[in-house]
């Protein structure tokens, strides 16, 4: 059952089209990666959803569903009594998400007062709570501390208890671990996956890194020039992937033992092309191999066994045989 | 956005404007500024009653054509406004960024130096260098030039410091380039902007000073026709004849509500350049 | 055995930080006695997280900072005896961020031409045409030099910053994280020049990285640090076949390639940030090390040789005895 349905939605800042009919859907429980490189439109989607877009933008949905409500039909004030609540959104860089001038528990327990009210006191309790539950240690502590005492990966974890704090049932995460290093990366990523579990959370995670991608995901879509080019469950989508862009994406990544140290790596020649309004046809056509005069046309939806769609004209085993 | 694209254009038109008039005051100026016509003293200007349309704005206490005087007053005014800054945004820029480039040692004394200046009563050494040194247009622009560096100092000080951080000039550091070199081709380019608004706050600050000194009698030195001077010359007719002092204090406050707009709409622009 | 070409010895830099006006001075410890050759033609890849100095010794082996203690030859010359122009034509950068490695205000074939320049005595016209060739060779259009940085892609201008530091033919490219602001499909195209170029100008590269699968990519000998110290060094095929340090086994352990179906690794560090103004004594890494032993707190670990490579674990230092 799908928990946030996206049908082709339409995003545009000016003259420029930075999301162009993007559909899909995330299902409850659910991890789906959305995953493509900078200026796709994959973090503008994830706005768009909140309802977080900047006011120059222009927003146009065929549907935007939340457990079945139309998002789009929503006042401001409906959509904030919604984000936070039933969904919350964490971003990449915590510090600049976290307000600088009041400690961490006061900044937790504001959330859970401002959608079911309550006392402050039972507000930092369950915020002392969700700090053990992303393990964080002596969190009676640490709710007295402000923003920059903590380190990049506890501050993530902050974020992520303080998204928690009304108990979503969807929660985005932009490029979460990107600004952390490594190490930490792993823990933040293995910490999500077991609150997912525990607490049966959707989890839609925006990233342009396939490794994560690869581990997290349940679903994936892959986004080029605001469109949705391939949507597949994970290992089918590694497996089997079939659009041009994603198979070029997978090859760009250096892969220990598939490419040997020193080979060539794969890559996609060009770069992304700027869309504006009324572009028609494969925005991917002048990068692609196999693009012909067709490109400029209408691209169908094709949709392969085991609830696999992609963007493109060619057949699969066209596109394999390349 | 397009409030403060508003005022930059108005800030623009005015400062060109009186820019130019000051430019061709020989050419604009109906009547000599300096011939006194004793008999037509105090003459009002073209809205009041008992006029003369020889003189637009009337005339002063020696009959000295009004309009005139005022076109010739615009030429010190942006003269000492432009002379000034020139002195001052040399001496600051080089101070600042010696210090923002250095740091250490040689930015402890420029920040001495600054603060040093900060702490100097501006009004109160100008008007002391003035009174020994005896007042005309050279020495009010030496006197303003040497004191208004300091917010060019701090402003290229703390944007050399920061350009400094950049890769870029790591990279000009590592292809083996002069110290001279850098600062010039790597860290001014990149620190004109916020100058460049600092000059035009200094400007206004240096015409309302001169302004301030003429008006007590160390400025520019009679006959001269600067604003500040024209206003001290008219206070004692101000009861009776109110346009001698109102129409300078008019075009001053034109002038540097036109500066400072100016000085406005540059920030936002440059601010908003540089977040895109 | 041929001189190396870059040979680093014990170098250490600190620095004195303040926090504000009666904050007592701190002193952060970036670099804390690191010894590394670098031999011709070979590839170092330097690994490690944020704050672990990477980055400082870069800028040390560059020449933009003197270190605290120790010295760095580079093809047996002390490098603070090297003038500008000479150190300029051994070795040269290119750094991480391709938007601030370059002078906004200034064109692209003024940005690729400005080392030739500072070299003085070089006619205008030769710079010209060195300047050309050079952007060609790295896959940029030679009309491009009229362009400002602003009017570039990322991967263009990490072109641009490549074609600079390649100018004087320089025989030693220090490379800080050159694709970590790329797109991925950028970062191939960047790694595939830079490999290309290695080759063909017979280049040798500092390679500083925080991503371990690029890094194991392009590197012929690995060195791990860890707040200041090489912690581990080996050729890049036994490091990371068999690895010996617990912190380069965790680093790799984090390495997420793009197969699914097996899951997150357990890192099984603790919570226990490196802060290079606080360094543990004994062994720097036994708060976050989960197979501490007691003399990790107490004494620091000297380097042990093992698998062909170096290593300053107690563990193996016990091993090997």
């Amino acid at each position: 059952m799908a928990l946030l349905e996206i049908e082709r939605l339409e995003i545009g800042f000016g003259g420029l089209a930075a999301v162009r009919g993007a559909s899909f859907a995330v299902d409850k429980g659910e991890t789906h990666c959305l995953v493509g490189e900078s200026g796709c439109g994959k973090s503008v989607t994830a706005l768009a959803v909140m309802g977080l877009l900047a006011p120059t933008a222009t927003r146009k949905a065929a549907g935007l569903r939340f457990d079945g409500q139309d998002l789009s039909g929503l006042s401001e004030r409906e959509m904030s009594r919604l984000r936070g609540d039933r969904m919350a959104m964490i971003f990449q860089e915590p510090m600049t998400s976290l307000n600088p001038a009041y400690t961490v528990g006061s900044q937790m327990a504001e959330v859970l007062i401002r959608h079911r009210g309550g006392s402050k006191k039972a507000a930092l309790d369950r915020a002392a709570e969700l700090l053990e539950r992303v393990r964080i240690t002596s969190p009676g502590m640490r709710l007295g501390q402000y923003p920059h005492q903590l380190s990049g990966g506890l501050r993530q974890r902050v974020m992520i208890a303080m998204a928690l704090m009304c108990g979503p049932e969807l929660l985005i995460a932009d490029e979460p671990t990107t600004a952390l290093d490594v190490t930490v990366q792993a823990q933040i990523l293995k910490l999500l996956d077991e609150l997912q579990r525990e607490l049966g959370l959707a989890i839609l995670l925006i990233t342009h890194d396939l490794g994560i991608v690869a581990r997290v995901a349940h679903r994936v879509s892959v986004m080029y020039a605001g469109e949705v080019v391939e949507t597949a469950p994970v290992a089918e989508l590694f497996g089997a992937p079939t659009h041009p862009y994603t198979r070029g994406l997978l090859s760009c990544v250096p892969v220990p033992g598939k490419i040997a140290p020193g080979e060539p790596l794969g890559s996609i020649p060009g770069i992304v092309p700027r869309v504006g309004h009324g572009f028609t046809g494969c925005a991917f056509r002048q990068r692609c191999d196999l693009a012909g005069p067709d490109c400029e046309g209408t691209v169908p939806r094709r949709t392969l066994a085991g609830d696999h769609q992609y963007l493109c004209l060619r057949e699969p085993t066209e596109i394999a045989r390349s | 956005m397009t409030t403060n694209k508003i005022g930059l254009w108005l800030g623009a038109v005015i400062f060109v404007g009186i820019g130019l008039i000051a430019l061709f005051a020989p050419l604009l100026a109906p009547q000599d500024p300096f011939q006194q016509d004793l008999t037509r003293r105090l003459l009002p200007p073209f809205w009041m009653d008992g006029h003369n349309p020889t003189y637009l704005l009337g005339t002063d206490q020696l009959g000295r054509d009004y309009f005139s005087r005022l076109i010739y007053g615009a030429r010190i005014s942006m003269m000492i406004g432009i002379l000034t800054v020139i002195g001052s945004g040399v001496i600051g820029t080089a101070i600042g960024v010696v210090g923002g480039f250095y740091g250490g040692k040689v930015d402890d004394v420029v920040m001495f130096a600054i603060t040093t200046r900060l702490s100097i009563p501006l009004i109160l050494v100008a008007l002391a260098i003035v009174s020994i040194v005896g007042s005309s247009t050279t020495v009010v622009v030496m006197t303003l030039g040497l004191l208004l560096w300091d917010r060019f100092a701090v402003v290229a000080r703390v944007a050399t410091m920061q350009v400094r951080t950049q890769d870029f000039v790591a990279a000009a550091w590592a292809a083996g380039c002069s110290h001279f070199h850098i600062v010039l081709r790597e860290i001014l380019p990149n620190i004109l902007a916020p100058l460049a608004v600092v000059t035009t706050l200094e400007m206004a600050l240096a015409i309302l000073l001169e302004a301030a000194l003429s008006f007590l009698g160390l400025g520019v030195p009679p006959p001269l026709p600067s604003w500040g001077l024209m206003i001290a010359e008219g206070k004692d007719y101000m009861f009776f004849s109110p346009w001698v002092i109102t129409i300078p204090g008019v075009a001053l406050c034109v002038l540097v509500f036109g500066i400072n707009l100016l000085g406005d709409g540059l920030r936002d622009l440059l601010r908003t350049g540089r977040t895109t | 055995m041929s001189q190396p070409l870059i040979e680093i010895r014990n170098v250490s830099q600190t620095f004195r930080v303040k926090d504000g006006l009666f904050g007592k001075p701190r002193r952060i410890m970036a670099v804390d006695g690191v010894s590394l050759t670098l031999n011709a033609g070979d590839v170092i890849g330097v690994v490690g997280e944020s704050g672990c100095g990477k980055s400082t010794l870069a800028r040390v082996i560059l020449g933009l900072q003197k270190p605290t203690a120790g010295e760095v030859l580079i093809d047996g010359k002390r490098l603070h005896d090297l003038s500008g122009k000479e150190r300029a034509r051994l070795i040269q950068p290119v750094f991480q961020d391709p938007f601030s490695s370059l002078n906004p205000r200034r064109r692209v074939r003024d940005i690729v031409g400005m080392p030739l320049v500072a070299q003085g005595g070089i006619p205008g016209s030769e710079v010209r045409s060195r300047v050309e060739a050079i952007m060609q060779r790295v896959g940029l259009d030679p009309a491009m030099g009229e362009r400002l940085p602003a009017q570039l892609s990322g991967g263009q201008r990490q072109r641009v910053a490549i074609a600079r530091a390649l100018v004087l033919r320089p025989r030693i490219v220090v490379c800080d994280e050159p694709t970590s602001a790329l797109d991925v499909s950028v970062q191939a195209q960047i790694l595939n020049l830079l490999a290309e170029l290695r080759r063909d100008f017979g280049l040798s590269y500092l390679f500083i990285s925080h991503n371990l699968a690029v890094v194991e990519h392009v590197a012929s000998e690995v060195a791990v640090m860890y707040l200041g110290r090489i912690v581990e060094r080996n050729r890049s095929a036994d490091l990371f076949h068999n690895p010996q340090h617990p912190y380069t086994k965790a680093l790799l352990a984090s390495v997420l390639t793009p197969e699914p179906g097996l899951g997150i690794p357990e890192i099984g560090l603790g919570d226990a940030m490196p802060d290079p103004s606080n360094v543990p004594p004994g062994c720097r890494f036994h708060p976050r090390c989960p197979v501490a032993i007691s003399e990790c707190a107490t004494r620091a670990p000297v380097v042990t040789a093992s698998q062909g490579g170096a290593v300053e674990c107690h563990l193996v230092e016990a091993a090997s005895v």
